[in-house]
Parts: structure tokens; sequence; C-alpha cells
């Protein structure tokens, strides 16, 4: 069971304020989702929770430890990170590519050890890429390479996987493939957060989600009780509708408010 | 594909004694390889000399500088993530030749004193960090290698500039020799100024090759994988300059090896930066020491110089690259 607390934390990007006073706590097993007008901080939060960006203020901890000061391999083998439209500079096989997850535990990709070796294929069958494992990740679809570096993720083992828009520029399809994994990683005990720009498709994947406006957090807590259309056109500036269905809600933004 | 990597290396290590032979072998006075070998290891009289201090300082020499040209290219475009990155392409050799050249032609030290790897150590220095940092994380093709062209270009102009300012009368001679290069007339002093320098940053690159690998990935990507960037940066771009700075004070600038040498070989090592570094090494030094055969063979009045032959063979590659990744260039906003 692992716990990742925000308290109280600021962080500075340059002069510009990007994330104020956030109190934000997440738990094991737990799918979340993040959204947010562009440069609400999304990106700067997942970033602090990752350990990458060092707090201005407040604390970002992991089961108590606070995670920009975790040792490098200690921090990966816990934490995993999928950064935002991420590539691959070299033409790696995809297999390679998927290895390179088994870093921190010290594993040489080139050289796996069993275990290293049943990570790789447990990741690419979760992501579905078996299928152009020896094939260069620099030729592949955005669609294939997304779901290649979602499985680098995953290979990491790490109880906590946090991912930058990880289904953005997918296709329906995809969009909804890489989502099921990062369902069934939380399902399986993971701490998963994602970052998303689709309200429909978070409200119906997501078990809570953080709302995130001009760098302050404006709610924390199941899709029902954020996707209102108060709270939409608040944080948004939207007219929203929002209708429950079948097989979930359905948020659409109908027409963009005044600027207050 | 893994296990074609140690027969790239074998392989690489047999061209390298075949072609050391040749190199004690070939030179003004006629000795055969066989006669070589043999007045290398027993004393033959005047053949022994000629092959002892002449041609196996050359030899060693040539080896030691290719393999570091090759290893720290193979660093460098590990860690911008660019083909096109090299010592070469970032003015690092003109830069250290300019130190090296300032401190000796004012007279401040003698040709075999430490302080003239040190000054040219300092010149690479300046120039690889100024790149890594004005490329910065988001290193393209055209900022690499405008920054390297401008940086080239002033520190060549210095050298030139220095020499001709020079109180000593004769120094105007030896402009050809710092932008140039040349393994001619070297002596096994040289070997050993140049030797530990060599060897240093041969440990800094090496270090880095771990975290090269995760670096493939970029580096928000290496760091959640527990990568410490700024030291790789700092171990990559300090063997560089050290490997460079030695290099050039005891051999001239010579360039294009370390862009080529890695383009050679990451085919047959699956494209892994980590493990391109050492069969990287090794190709730069086949490629210089059959460089410095050739330019002794090449009939001419004076010895051809080695950077000549090298930009020959490496600047067409350089321009092939630049067209395989012509995308990229027009994406870069003017």
């Amino acid at each position: 069971m692992k716990r990742l607390a925000a308290r109280a934390l600021s962080v500075d990007l340059g002069r510009r304020r990007a994330l104020s006073g956030v109190d934000l706590a997440l738990e094991s097993g737990r799918f979340t989702v993040i959204v947010g007008p562009n440069g609400a901080g999304k990106t700067t939060l997942l970033r602090s929770l990752a350990g990458l960006i060092p707090p201005g203020g407040g604390t970002v901890a992991l089961d108590g430890a606070p995670v920009h000061r975790m040792r490098g391999p200690d921090r990966a083998r816990a934490i995993a990170y999928l950064p935002q439209s991420g590539g691959v500079a070299w033409p790696l096989a995809v297999r390679q590519v998927v290895a390179l997850g088994c870093l921190p535990h010290g594993e040489r990709p080139d050289a796996l050890s069993e275990a290293g070796r049943r990570a790789v294929a447990d990741a690419m069958a979760a992501a579905d890429v078996q299928d152009f494992a020896d094939r260069p990740a620099t030729e592949l679809s955005g669609g294939e390479r997304a779901r290649v570096l979602l499985a680098r993720a995953l290979a990491t083992k790490a109880p906590v996987l946090l991912a930058d828009e990880p289904v953005a520029a997918l296709d329906p399809r995809h969009e909804l493939m890489v989502l099921e994994v990062l369902r069934a990683q939380a399902r399986a005990g993971a701490l998963v957060v994602a970052i998303m720009h689709n309200l429909t498709l978070a409200a119906r994947f997501a078990d809570e989600i953080v709302l995130l406006d001009r760098g302050r957090l404006r709610a924390h807590a199941p899709p029902v009780e954020v996707f209102t259309p108060d709270q939409l056109a608040a944080s948004f500036g939207i007219r929203a509708h929002v209708s429950q269905e079948e097989g979930g809600l359905v948020v659409v933004a109908e027409s963009p408010l005044p600027q207050a | 594909m893994p296990a074609s990597r140690p027969s790239l290396i074998t392989g690489l290590a047999i061209l390298l004694v075949g072609l050391s032979l040749a190199s004690l072998a070939i030179g003004p006075a006629p000795i055969s390889a066989l006669a070589a070998a043999k007045a290398l290891v027993s004393d033959q009289g005047s053949a022994s000399v000629v092959v002892r201090e002449i041609r196996l300082p050359r030899t060693i020499l040539a080896i030691l500088v290719g393999w570091i040209f090759g290893l720290t290219g193979a660093g460098l475009q590990g860690l911008l993530r660019n083909p096109l990155a090299d010592t070469a392409v970032f003015g690092a050799p003109q830069a250290a030749a300019l130190g090296a050249v300032l401190v000796l032609y004012f007279g401040l030290v003698g040709a075999l004193s430490w302080a003239l790897p040190l000054a040219a150590i300092a010149g690479a220095l300046l120039s690889i960090g100024l790149v890594v940092a004005v490329a910065g994380r988001s290193a393209t093709v055209v900022v690499l290698v405008l920054a390297g062209l401008a940086i080239g270009s002033l520190a060549g102009a210095g050298t030139s500039l220095a020499i001709s300012l020079s109180p000593n009368p004769f120094a105007v001679t030896e402009i050809v020799f710092w932008l140039l290069g040349s393994f001619e007339d070297r002596s096994i002093a040289h070997v050993w100024l140049a030797l530990p320098f060599i060897l240093a940053a041969s440990v800094l690159v090496l270090a880095a090759a771990p975290s090269l690998r995760a670096l493939a990935l970029g580096e928000e990507t290496a760091r959640s994988l527990g990568v410490d960037v700024r030291r790789l940066r700092l171990l990559i771009v300090a063997g560089a300059a050290v490997g460079t700075g030695a290099s050039v004070a005891v051999a001239g600038s010579i360039g294009f090896v370390g862009l080529v040498a890695p383009h050679l070989v990451r085919p047959f090592v699956g494209y892994d930066p980590a493990r391109t570094l050492v069969p990287a090494g090794l190709a730069g030094a086949v490629l210089l020491l059959a460089a410095d055969c050739a330019v002794r063979l090449i009939p001419s009045g004076t010895e051809v110089r080695i950077g000549v032959l090298t930009a020959i063979l490496g600047v067409p590659l350089f321009l092939w690259v630049i067209a395989r990744r012509k995308a990229e260039l027009a994406e870069t906003p003017a």
C-alpha cells in the first residue's frame, strides 16, 4: 500500500508561480486523472509528484519520504514516470526500449536476468506491443510508439505510475486500449495518475478526478462530483452539457463563456 | 544482434593489429612488415632506430588519438541524442589548438611541457561547454552545427592570428600543423604527454555508459529512471574536452574521426548508445591509423596533412547525415 501525498505544495517555474498551496493525497489501487485548462499546472504537479522538480514550498512524500530527496534508483524503482509525447532517439528495437525500464533494478538491458525478462514480457503483453517487438522504435506510428513507451514504464514494476497525457494524439481505439491498461494497473494494486483532456473518457475511467486551475487545486473527488456545469464553467470557462448515460458520464463542451 | 558485437570488436582489433604492422613498415626507409616486427622486438641496428623511435610513436599516437576521438564522438552523440554531434563539429579541436598555440608561441612553455595539453584542454572545454550549453536540452541540428561552426571558425582564425603575431619568425610555418594536424616527427615523449590524459578521458566517458542508454528516451525519462543527468553531462563533456585537448596538443587539430566512427559501428550494436562506445573507439583508431598510413603513401613533396584526409572522408558523411535529417532541419523555425 503506497501513499503519495503533496502538502502545501508550491512550485515556481522561473518567475511564474506554477502551483500554489496544493494539498493532495493519493493511494494505491486508485486511478486518478488530473484535468484542467492549459497552463493550470498539471504537468508541473505530475513532475513534482515524480520527484523530478524540487518543491518551492511544502512537500511531496511517498509513504512519508520526500520524493525529491530519494536516491535516484530508489525513486525510480518506486515511481514510474511517462512524459508527454516522449520520443526515442535511436532506432532501438522495441524490446530494447521496453527493457530500459529494468535499468533502476541494476539490470543491463542487453543481458536481462530471468526476473527482468519476465518484467519486459509482462509489460509488452499488457501494452499489446509483442507483435512489433523487434521493429525499430523510430519507425512506429504514433499510437504504437505511445504503447511502447507505456510498456517501458510498466517494465519498471514501480507501484506508482504517473503518466502525462498518455492518450494525446491517439485514435479512439488506442485511447481506450491505453486507458484500459492504466485502469487494470490500478485494479492490480498500483497507484496510477494520468493527465487527460478528454473529460468524458476521464469521467468513465477515473476513480477520482483532480481538477487544477491556475496553479490551485479546485477539486479532488469522484467524477460525478467534479464534472458539474458550474465547476466546468468556473475552471474551463465553458458552458458544458453533462448527462448520465448507460456507459457513464457524458461531458460535452458546448460553447466558450465570455472571459470574466 | 547481441552476438555480433564481440565479433565486431574482435574484427576491429585484428584490423588494428594489421594496420599497426603496416604503419611500422611504411615510410621513406624501405623495411618490410616482417623486418619491422623483428626490428621492434630485437636490436636490428638502424632499422630498429627507425621503427622504434620514428614509426612506433607515430603508430601509438594515431591509435590513441583515433580511439579517443571515436569514443568521445560516440559519447557526445549519445548525450545530445544527435548523430551530428562530435568534438570536431563543435570546433573543439580548433579551440584546443588555439589554447595550445597561445601558451606555446608566446614563449610561455616548451613544446613538451605539461602546460601544453592543459591549455589545449581548457580551449576544448570552453568550446564543447559552450556548444552543449547553447544547444541545451533541445539540440536541433541547426543550432548544434551553427554554434560549432562559429566557434571553430573563430578559434581557427585566432590560432592563425596568434601564430602570425608570435615573436618567433619560424612559427608561421606551423599554422598548417595546428590547423590540419599531423603525426609526422612525433617522439615517444609525445606519447607520454598525451597518454595519461587520454586514459583519464576514456575512464570518464566509459563511466557514463549505463546512463547514456536511458538518455535515449529523453532527459525527463532518464531522470525518472534514476539517472543523474547533470553528472552524465559533466562526465562526457569533461571526457571529450580532456581527450580532445590532449590529442590536439600532440597532433594538431584532426577532424571528423569522432563523427564517422560511431556511424560505422552503430548498426552492428543495435543502435544502443552504451554499446556503441568501445567499438566506436576502436573504429576511430582503425580509421586514423589507416589515414596516417595513407598520407605516407600518397606521393607528394611534403607529407599530406592527416586532417585533410579525415575531412575528405568525414565531410561527405556529414552532408549525407544532414540530407537524411532534412525533415528535422525544415521544422526548425528560422
